[in-house]
């Protein structure tokens, strides 16, 4: 009776007691459940194009928020000196994009093009390969300490009743708003868009329509590498462009299964699941086993889930023949 | 004309169907553990056997039990370094609350204690697969990591959070704690590893292995031609949880001696035991031993190229061993996405026709 209570009825107690910090741990969950959202949406658009489940994209936005650190700094690739001019964000932030799209342009060429048609597991395999390629490459050109970020997102807080909302956080979600649309808009209207949904839909049938796979392919690459600079930048400037950043990948992993592979909303709503649940359960049932269970709560939420609906929130159903 | 089958003929079943059919295989098989286990200790010094062969062997181990579940079964599993640390924690309880009994038992009860625990972890099997299953044994990953780290009981209550292989003896010779000398923790572990590879490699061409093949190739057709997927599937995780449990026990117990567990057994084991039943060979137990080697081996190798050879710094040479890593692997998946047992089965083709070209 006494678990029963210190599990079931105290957590439940505490929050109807403080709605307001409540609220404030739901909030802080949605704004770091923003963040897992835009890892997960570059795996999504991966997968979804390609079928390569791409582990990389945790260090895609490591790197990402490294060039961006490196060009506004000045620093000379592949020494610690800061001789060249800084540069001001914007400008930064393009020539960013124009690496992660030549990035993309050597994936493709290097390692996607002559792996075609293996196993998903090969290029699952293949894509941690790169992960550890680029996390050395990084680390090579612009050194391994902890950077600072600061792109001029504004900070501070202000009180809506007793509720802290941080500035930082909103824009944050304003912008990963803004991304969403921008992308539902291109896949939906646009040429290319039509292109990369119909290669999602079936390669066989899209190539025999003339629609060229590897302009496709380094596309979507591309796209996901805009993805990865935004969530680098985000995370960047919150806790400093550090290796860390690699890891919200692990992160992501269980928001996809919850949301589907397969799923843009999926990445989203699934994101802000486990987010708010992670955070809600560290607060008010972390303390009975000694906190940390952040680590793996998400993976058991997502595990559990699964079970019901192996296909994730919105993944496709899955028919299985023989 | 050095690898030619023809002449041998077989008289029983119980010889066309021996684990090495083949006089080549047969000679092959014995003049290997011939060497490591007479001319190796021999020659060997302490930090080849350390360093290298004590590591090799045990990741052999781990890669023999997930290519099991992988390679033989189908199932992707991202949970490896958990379980080890399962065989690891087991390993280190047993031996110091029971102190009396003796070190193989211990081993064989770690992966027993794994085998358990990856049977639970294997249940969600049944209903996902492919990558959503991957992704599902990470939870096993990260929970058991958690688990041993915070709950004290699994470290005696140390304060330190380390646990630490108390010294034990086998057949007089101590072979565990910090006395004991690296080469016998080697051939110790020659052994027993070859024992167990021999008793998997038996598993997999018998009835039990060919169930997991069926279930691999085709789940839903081999269910319909009346193999029980959920069975063969919980019997898969559990044997390969035996294999990787004992090979965590064996890394704390002859290799690490005091390791702590979250770290020693992160998901980074995860990922290298995976990489090597990959460059290895899916579905090879030859492959299981080659991939371990190259994994092991490679690392060591560049970075006493880059710091040694050429005089680079410490720190940058480990960014261009990542690189180099990395880099590799994306070759080697390019070149030959089959592994190194493909790479030994092209090798024999050869060698039966050399140097007549047809």
């Amino acid at each position: 009776m006494e678990f029963f209570n210190l599990v079931f009825i105290n957590p439940i107690m505490d929050m109807a007691t403080y709605p307001s910090f409540f609220l404030e741990v739901v909030f802080g969950g949605l704004m770091s459940g923003v963040m897992y959202s835009l890892v997960a949406l570059g795996f999504v658009l991966i997968f979804k194009a390609s079928g390569v489940f791409n582990f990389a994209q945790g260090v895609f936005a490591l790197f990402a928020a490294l060039t961006l650190v490196g060009l506004m700094t000045g620093t000379v690739p592949f020494s610690l000196d800061k001789a060249l001019p800084e540069l001001p964000a914007w400008v930064a932030i393009v020539l960013t994009l124009l690496v992660m799209v030549l990035l993309a342009i050597a994936v493709e060429r290097i390692m996607l093009r002559p792996l075609v048609n293996q196993d998903q597991i090969i290029m699952f395999m293949s894509t941690i390969g790169l992960a550890f390629v680029l996390e050395g490459l990084g680390d090579t050109i612009w050194g391994s300490e902890v950077k600072r970020l600061d792109v001029g997102i504004p900070t501070g807080f202000f009180m809506v009743g007793d509720i802290q909302v941080q500035v930082f956080d909103l824009w944050a979600a304003v912008v990963a708003t803004v991304l969403v649309a921008v992308l539902a808009v291109f896949f939906q209207w646009t040429r290319t868009g039509r292109a990369l949904r119909a290669v999602a839909d079936d390669h066989q049938a899209a190539l025999s329509v003339g629609i060229p796979l590897k302009n496709i392919w380094i596309i979507v690459w591309s796209v996901a590498g805009l993805v990865a600079l935004v969530a680098g930048i985000m995370w960047g400037s919150k806790s400093g462009v550090q290796f860390s950043l690699s890891l919200i990948a692990l992160k992501a992993l269980p928001v996809l299964i919850l949301g589907g592979f397969t799923s843009v909303p999926g990445a989203i709503i699934g994101g802000l699941i486990i987010g708010v649940g992670e955070k809600v359960a560290e607060v008010y049932w972390g303390p009975l086993v000694n906190g940390a269970i952040e680590n793996w709560f998400a993976y058991v939420v997502a595990l559990v889930f699964l079970l019901f609906r192996p296909q994730g929130l919105f993944g496709e159903k899955i028919i299985e023949r023989v | 004309m050095f690898y030619r089958e023809a002449g041998q003929f077989k008289a029983s079943y119980a010889a066309d169907q021996a684990i090495f059919p083949l006089r080549q295989d047969q000679w092959g098989v014995a003049a290997m553990l011939a060497v490591a286990l007479i001319v190796l200790p021999v020659v060997g010094n302490e930090y080849f056997f350390q360093a290298i062969m004590v590591p090799v062997l045990i990741f052999s181990l781990a890669a023999i039990g997930l290519n099991i579940l992988t390679g033989y079964c189908g199932q992707l599993s991202l949970g490896t370094g958990g379980f080890m640390a399962v065989g690891a924690v087991a390993c280190y309880k047993l031996s110091t609350g029971f102190p009396e009994l003796n070190f193989v038992v211990v081993l064989l009860l770690s992966g027993v204690i794994t085998a358990g625990v990856g049977l639970l972890f294997g249940i969600p099997s049944l209903r996902i697969k492919g990558f959503y299953l991957a992704v599902a044994t990470l939870a096993a990953q990260f929970f058991l990591n958690w688990l041993f780290n915070k709950v004290a009981w699994f470290q005696n209550y140390t304060p330190s959070g380390t646990i630490t292989m108390p010294p034990r003896e086998v057949f007089g010779i101590t072979i565990t704690g910090a006395e004991a000398d690296a080469m016998h923790r080697y051939l110790f572990c020659l052994v027993f590893v070859a024992i167990l590879a021999l008793a998997a490699k038996n598993l997999v061409r018998g009835p039990i292995g060919r169930s997991w093949m069926a279930i691999r190739d085709m789940d839903i057709a081999a269910e319909l031609i009346g193999f029980r997927p959920f069975q063969t599937k919980l019997l898969a995780f559990s044997v390969s949880s035996f294999y990787v449990g004992v090979a965590g026990a064996m890394a704390l117990s002859l290799w690490l001696g005091s390791v702590e567990t979250a770290e020693a057994f992160d998901i980074n084991v995860s990922f290298q035991v995976l990489f090597m039943v990959i460059i290895g060979g899916l579905g090879s137990m030859l492959g299981s031993f080659l991939g371990a080697a190259f994994i092991i081996l490679m690392p060591i190798l560049l970075t006493n190229v880059m710091v040694g050879g050429l005089g680079l710094q410490a720190v940058t040479a480990k960014h261009f061993e990542f690189m180099l890593f990395g880099g590799l692997i994306i070759f080697f998946l390019i070149v030959e996405p089959h592994g190194m047992a493909r790479l030994w089965q092209i090798i024999k083709e050869k060698l039966r026709m050399w140097p007549f070209p047809h």
